[in-house]
């Protein structure tokens, strides 16, 4: 067995009172794609802010392809291969969809301390990025105005920004959410195209789409794990029924 | 890429300059170049050195456009810059009089063109040292913090008796520079044109290139920026420093021009005159700090004539103005000529 790619070890975050990820600890190996599932307020996006840097754990360890990154800020992160969606779509709204992920596969090339040459008029950079809005299945909106995008459009354009950083590691907080029927099923089969090359986080709802994706799965209860496991381990799980599958309804 | 997305790119471009902009900014530049003779001809001499103010107050309020209105800074003490470029060349012309150094070390200088250059140099370190502290926070105590500090500077300088203290500093006579009479009102307002031209050229750089896609990228939505990789804080610094540099050449212009310097440039009120003509003009647009300074300047000059009261008119206008145009008056420009 190699070594993980991301291995968490007793990660804590208390807000005030509430102890929003309780002693956390998971191994997910390269190419892995590992679901965290969980009831609303379990704890899953305070967990993924964690690992991205955007909130400081107060206790336990993160580390990123056997380094210690916990204490990095998010950005530095980024240039160690870390990348994440959001659950709230987190997008430049003046900016064009193709002017997103320019932006990005040009951040990703090297500092931005370029002061004189037009930003746009790069072809490079723009033939990546449309490469990626295609794998998206965005390429039809590439001049449009985030602002003027629809909620599935943004979902996917976050995808597209997050894989022109070409990251390692790719955290996807509640890809399916809002989306149509046919918009989750092409991102499930995204997602499965790109299974393997990336090790993935999914933060996500969607049953259908986590058992069909997922090579393993995390269920977290009250900031803590409850189970870990096969899609079958964690259904047949009785534990998981109470908690949260039977909940659920499905 | 195929055709097809280029085509629709350039028709969406959000920093599109096409060829009639450019006509019709050197159109412009021309027409102001001839505003002095234009006003020598018409007997009205007064008309250079209102449109010399202009200028330099253009310069002034494109600097702070580019943290303002493009980098999402909002600030409320960017007329400490101002002061501080004032500051350089006056007290520098003392000592060049004087025959004398500044702190015994510095001898003093009525060039011009050394004045300036040490006024934009000393204006960025200024900025780097307010900004690398009031950087550290955002929103409100962001403003409170560069307000605190220009008004820091405004008290050190009216405590500064060597350099005038409150009265502030008078120059006999104006800045000179090698080959050109700069002394000379027509010609002192050419070189304003050049420079506040040279600082618009400078800035439309930055704000299409990288940079200023990552600074306005920050203004939009910072976690975004942080998520792909950028760290907000030296871009927001580097930005913050050139704008100080660009207040500053603005103030030592002002200083120059008035040959006379006082705290008053780095009063709070000044910092609102220059946010008020970048919001009235069009914050983060390219030409609407111009505009804005100009129409400020001449609703100033306009009311002032009628009456006392002039600030409470003034003020009344420009509420309107900002809430009926919706992005200024450079964006009912663009309305009115169906862009
Ligand atoms: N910044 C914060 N300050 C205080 N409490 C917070 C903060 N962020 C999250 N919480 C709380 O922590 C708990 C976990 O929130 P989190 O957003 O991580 O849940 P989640 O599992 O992502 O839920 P959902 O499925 O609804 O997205 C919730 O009770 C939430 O109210
Ligand atoms: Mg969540």
């Amino acid at each position: 067995m190699t070594s993980p790619m991301l291995e968490l070890r007793g990660v804590c975050k208390r807000f005030g009172g509430l102890t929003a990820t309780d002693d956390v600890s998971l191994a997910i190996s390269p190419g892995e794609l590992h679901a965290i599932i969980g009831p609303n307020g379990a704890g899953k996006t305070t967990l993924l802010n964690q690992v991205a840097g955007e909130l400081r754990h107060d206790a336990g360890a993160i580390l990123l392809d056997g380094h210690e990154i916990g204490t990095l800020p998010p950005w530095e992160r980024v240039g160690r291969g870390l990348a994440r969606t959001f659950q709230i779509t987190q997008l430049l709204p003046d900016e064009t969809v193709l002017d997103n992920v320019t932006l990005a596969v040009q951040v990703q090339r090297g500092h931005s301390f370029r002061f004189f040459a037009d930003a746009r008029s790069d072809p490079d950079a723009h033939a990546q990025a449309t490469q990626f809005l295609q794998d998206v299945g965005l390429a039809a909106s590439a001049s449009v105005r985030v602002a003027d995008l629809a909620h599935g459009e943004r979902k996917q354009l976050e995808l597209a920004v997050a894989l022109a950083t070409r990251p390692s590691l790719l955290l996807l907080d509640e890809p399916m959410a809002g989306l149509s029927f046919v918009e989750s099923q092409h991102m499930v089969a995204l997602l499965r195209r790109l299974k393997g090359r990336v090790t993935m986080v999914l933060v996500e709802h969607d049953m259908d789409a986590v058992f069909a994706l997922a090579d393993r799965i995390s269920v977290l209860v009250y900031g803590r794990v409850m189970a870990t496991g096969s899609s079958d381990d964690v259904r047949a799980n009785p534990a998981v029924r109470t908690a949260y599958l039977g909940e659920d309804g499905d | 890429m195929t055709s097809d997305t280029l085509e629709a790119r350039r028709s969406g471009r959000t920093y599109a300059f096409p060829m009639s902009r450019i006509v019709i900014f050197v159109i412009a530049v021309a027409i102001l170049a001839l505003v002095p003779a234009g006003a020598t001809a018409l007997h009205m001499p007064s008309v250079t050195g209102f449109a010399t103010q202009v200028l330099i107050y253009a310069i002034a309020a494109m600097s702070l456009n580019l943290i303002l209105g493009y980098g999402g800074m909002v600030t409320f003490g960017h007329a400490a810059f101002f002061g501080v470029g004032g500051y350089v060349l006056g007290i520098l012309y003392q000592h060049s009089a004087q025959r004398s150094a500044f702190l015994a070390l510095v001898p003093g200088t009525d060039n011009l063109a050394v004045a300036l250059l040490a006024a934009v140099l000393i204006g960025a370190a200024t900025a780097a040292v307010i900004g690398s502290l009031s950087l550290r926070t955002r929103g409100v105590p962001f403003i409170m913090i560069t307000l605190a500090f220009a008004q820091m500077l405004f008290f050190l300088f009216v405590s500064l008796k060597t350099y005038g203290g409150d009265d502030g500093l008078m120059m006999r006579r104006r800045d000179v520079v090698p080959f050109v009479d700069a002394r000379d009102d027509i010609s002192y307002y050419l070189i304003c044109l050049t420079l506040a031209v040279g600082w618009l050229v400078l800035t439309w750089c930055l704000v299409r290139s990288r940079f200023g896609a990552v600074l306005s990228g920050l203004r939009q939505n910072e976690r975004r920026m942080m998520a792909i990789g950028i760290a907000p804080y030296r871009y927001r610094l580097v930005a913050f420093v050139i704008a100080g540099a660009g207040a500053a050449l603005a103030g030592a212009l002002m200083a120059n021009y008035l040959r006379f310097v006082s705290p008053d440039m780095m009063h709070w009120t000044k910092s609102g005159e220059l946010m008020m003509m970048v919001i009235l003009g069009g914050a983060g647009t390219l030409f609407g700090p111009i505009l804005g300074a100009a129409a400020m300047l001449a609703l100033e000059t306009a009311l002032a004539a009628y009456t006392e009261n002039w600030q409470f008119y003034l003020g009344i206008i420009l509420l309107a103005v900002v809430m009926t145009t919706r992005g200024g008056l450079s964006a009912l420009l663009d309305r009115a000529s169906g862009r």
